[in-house]
């Protein structure tokens, strides 16, 4: 049998997927992106100092990844140092951007997989406060927060404004939480939508206001730094900024990786499915110099999920990294027929056919690291992190697999996070990291100013001749990476290679199925008509394809259409 | 727990969309010409959301009243000027497929369940002719946009905002360009 997931939303759909259904199990599985983009052709011809300007409309979720990435690679084209100040001041940024964007994707995004808020309704407050007391010592889990939550939620039922009753999942069979975790979930969810918010504050306040950031330069950052003004960085925002970081920890290790061991322990039987693809790619993050070649996050490659293969990539210019990407479009819907193409030389010529599964299905090119496919991602991130030996990454995973291992009543082999729930986990895990480094840059960038260091900017020389760089960032999706040749200051080619399509490309040069595809398989599917499991596992990656369109329907269409035949 | 909202009577006008993809970001680019062409009274805000989702939440929070420009799904030719009331709005969450669809409507839900939502909603947009990759509005969507903008201004006078149009000697182009001038 074969379901087709076709979200119709607003326009046009993102990301489609089909999968052939044998006896309750995926057999096979295409994923395929319904949108073509082009962006990369728009920066053609254009300033190199102003395409981070527009790399940053690439997506509306993502928009500081895009402009940091941009400014890394025309930085890493000229060979132009950025000061320490920037540095930390971007890392600042990039640190409390994931911790918002990690937050989002757990409560905001994914959580309704696994969480049932009709049967929410059913549960006992104090039954709950007990249970989220046991795992925490979070103030607002008592009886009477989770009794005002479920009042909260009976009402949006009863007055059914929200009508999300109409498309969600509950009462599946494949939703097996008790009441009572369902309701700490939905009263997490609320409070999550506040902290969410809070983290987002301090790239407002760094990056001159959100969604798009006004700060960021070639050579390093916009901001005047001047410590006795309140109109530029000073002292007041630093301090208001370390309020706001000190705020949000409490959630993340009292709230959100309590949740995550509380909810993964229920679906234990998440960890057999979903690893897909386990060779993981991650780069390093948040330089610590000026020339990038220190970084307070690790990163590389991990073959074939053994970690004591794990390979660094040691700098912004480490060739390791550069020579190991290509693109293969054999199965995406471009002129092809050089076979895998390094980005440099990559094209964008579209080509577009139909849905061919055998041939050519998707809008998105399938990446490959020295030809082989590649996971990438927070699960990436925290095993590449694991194996490189950071203290931070071990201490908070090996309290979530402890408190999870405390819930099963067994043993959790670290092997159970190339799972569909691992990404959850390792998501939570990536977060904490994040949120500690954050602290720690933030008390660089006072110890440097403390130095009376206050310089944020290198200016840039452009050269007449031809040179290239790529800029590569560990974003909350995982590896992004801008590709850019410039003649005399001009783009003369710009590929973005964003982790999505990392993860959601089509079969390779050698047919070999990407990592959304291969983590279909073998998953169950309880009901064909209602492929909750599907979604669980595609949802587990943080899909981000739709970004680029934004339209309000009018005609009240926006349904995902599912199609059993 | 409402930290970050914003004071009573605060009005919004929140430009949406995306500027690469030609009349796609025909919401942004009239949110842009209005803040260009009218000077506004106090306690109105003109902000260039691009295609965030929930990144608009603090945005939104505790708005008086907030007018959205956008580009419009409606069953009106090209060009066409299209105003929703609030009831008009999808409202709720969509199930999504790829996540980041977190549209407005999602955000308003959001906002809901935060007892923070907009007191006052309203979308008025222009149905789109084309959106390939490109930097400009079609032809037919550029004529139309000052339509946008006078009706975003006829939006604020219903509500006793009474915008000042700047002399011409005062427009001041608010581009996305860097700050050449940082730090050099």
């Amino acid at each position: 049998m074969r379901i087709t997931i076709d979200p119709i939303t607003r326009i046009e759909g993102h990301l489609r997927i089909d999968c052939e259904v044998d006896d309750g199990r995926v057999a096979d599985a295409w994923a395929s992106g319904q949108m073509w983009r082009g962006i990369e052709l728009i920066l053609r011809d254009r300033d190199a100092r102003d395409a981070w300007i527009f790399a940053q409309r690439i997506c509306g979720v993502c928009t500081t990844v895009h402009a940091i990435a941009s400014v890394r690679a025309v930085e890493n084209a000229l060979g132009l140092e950025v000061p320490l100040n920037a540095q930390y001041i971007r890392n600042m940024i990039i640190t409390a951007h994931g911790v918002h964007d990690h937050i989002v994707h757990f409560y905001h995004l994914s959580a309704l997989d696994w969480v049932d808020l009709v049967s929410a309704l059913d549960a006992d407050p104090a039954s709950a406060a007990r249970i989220a007391q046991s795992v925490s010592d979070w103030p607002r889990n008592s009886a009477q927060e989770f009794a005002q939550v479920q009042e909260k939620l009976r009402a949006f039922v009863q007055s059914g404004q929200l009508g999300i009753f109409g498309s969600g999942y509950w009462g599946h069979p494949a939703m097996v939480l008790e009441p009572e975790v369902n309701l700490i979930a939905a009263a997490h969810y609320l409070q999550a939508l506040d902290y969410q918010r809070r983290a987002n504050r301090i790239v407002a306040i760094l990056g001159g206001k959100t969604p798009h950031i006004q700060n960021m330069a070639v050579g390093g950052v916009a901001n005047a730094i001047n410590l006795d003004s309140q109109s530029t960085l000073g002292i007041e925002r630093l301090i208001s900024i370390r309020q706001v970081i000190d705020d949000i920890g409490a959630f993340i290790t009292q709230v959100y990786l309590p949740d995550v061991a509380l909810i993964g322990a229920r679906y234990a039987d998440w960890t057999a499915y979903g690893a897909g693809v386990t060779n993981y790619l991650s780069v390093p993050d948040l330089p610590l110099d000026t020339r990038g070649t220190e970084f307070a996050l690790p990163g590389g490659y991990v073959p074939a999920g053994a970690l004591d293969r794990f390979r660094p990539i040691e700098s912004f210019s480490d060739a390791y990294f550069e020579n190991g990407v290509k693109e293969s479009v054999k199965h995406a819907w471009y002129r092809g027929g050089r076979g895998a193409l390094h980005p440099y030389d990559g094209e964008t010529e579209p080509e577009y056919t139909d849905f061919q599964e055998d041939r050519k299905y998707s809008w998105v090119k399938s990446p490959t690291f020295y030809d082989d496919r590649a996971q990438v991602g927070p699960l990436a991130n925290v095993l590449c992190l694991y194996a490189a030996g950071h203290e931070p990454t071990h201490r908070y995973l090996g309290w979530l697999i402890e408190q999870v291992q405390q819930h099963v009543g067994g043993e959790i082999p670290l092997a159970a996070l190339h799972s569909t729930i691992g990404r959850h986990a390792a998501r939570a895990v990536r977060c904490a990291v994040l949120h500690e480094a954050l602290q720690e840059q933030w008390t660089l960038l006072m110890e440097n100013l403390g130095r009376s260091d206050f310089d944020t900017y290198n200016r840039p020389d452009f050269p007449q001749e031809e040179v290239r760089g790529v800029g590569f960032h560990e974003a909350p999706r995982g590896v992004l990476s801008h590709w850019t040749v410039l003649r005399n200051g001009r783009i003369a080619n710009y590929q973005a290679v964003v982790p999505t399509t990392w993860n959601a490309g089509p079969r390779d040069e050698a047919d070999a199925l990407g990592p959304y595809e291969a983590s279909l398989l073998d998953n169950p599917v309880a009901d064909p008509d209602l492929p909750l499991e599907v979604l669980r596992t595609v949802h587990s990656f943080d899909p981000c394809l739709a970004c680029a369109i934004h339209m309000v329907d009018a005609k009240g269409g926006a349904v995902t259409r599912i199609q059993a035949h | 727990m409402t930290a970050g909202s914003h004071a009573h009577g605060s009005v919004l006008i929140l430009g949406l969309g995306n500027i690469l993809l030609g009349d796609e970001g025909l919401g942004v680019r009239a949110a842009e010409r209005l803040a260009q062409r009218f000077e506004l009274p106090a306690g109105v805000e003109v902000v260039d959301g691009g295609t965030s989702g929930l990144d608009l939440i603090d945005i939104l929070a505790g708005r008086d009243h907030v007018i959205v420009l956008d580009a419009v799904d409606a069953d009106a030719g090209p060009g066409s000027l299209v105003h929703l009331n609030e009831s008009a709005i999808p409202i709720g969450w969509q199930t999504k497929q790829s996540h980041h669809q977190l549209g407005l409507g999602d955000v308003l839900a959001a906002l809901a369940l935060l007892e923070l939502a907009p007191r006052a909603m309203t979308v008025i947009g222009l149905v789109p002719a084309e959106m390939e990759p490109g930097l400009e509005l079609s032809p037919v969507v550029a004529a139309r946009l000052d339509d946008l903008v006078d009706a975003a201004v006829v939006e604020l006078r219903r509500h006793g905002l009474v915008p000042r149009r700047r002399m011409a000697a005062d427009h001041t182009v608010v581009s996305a360009g860097v700050d050449r001038k940082a730090g050099a």
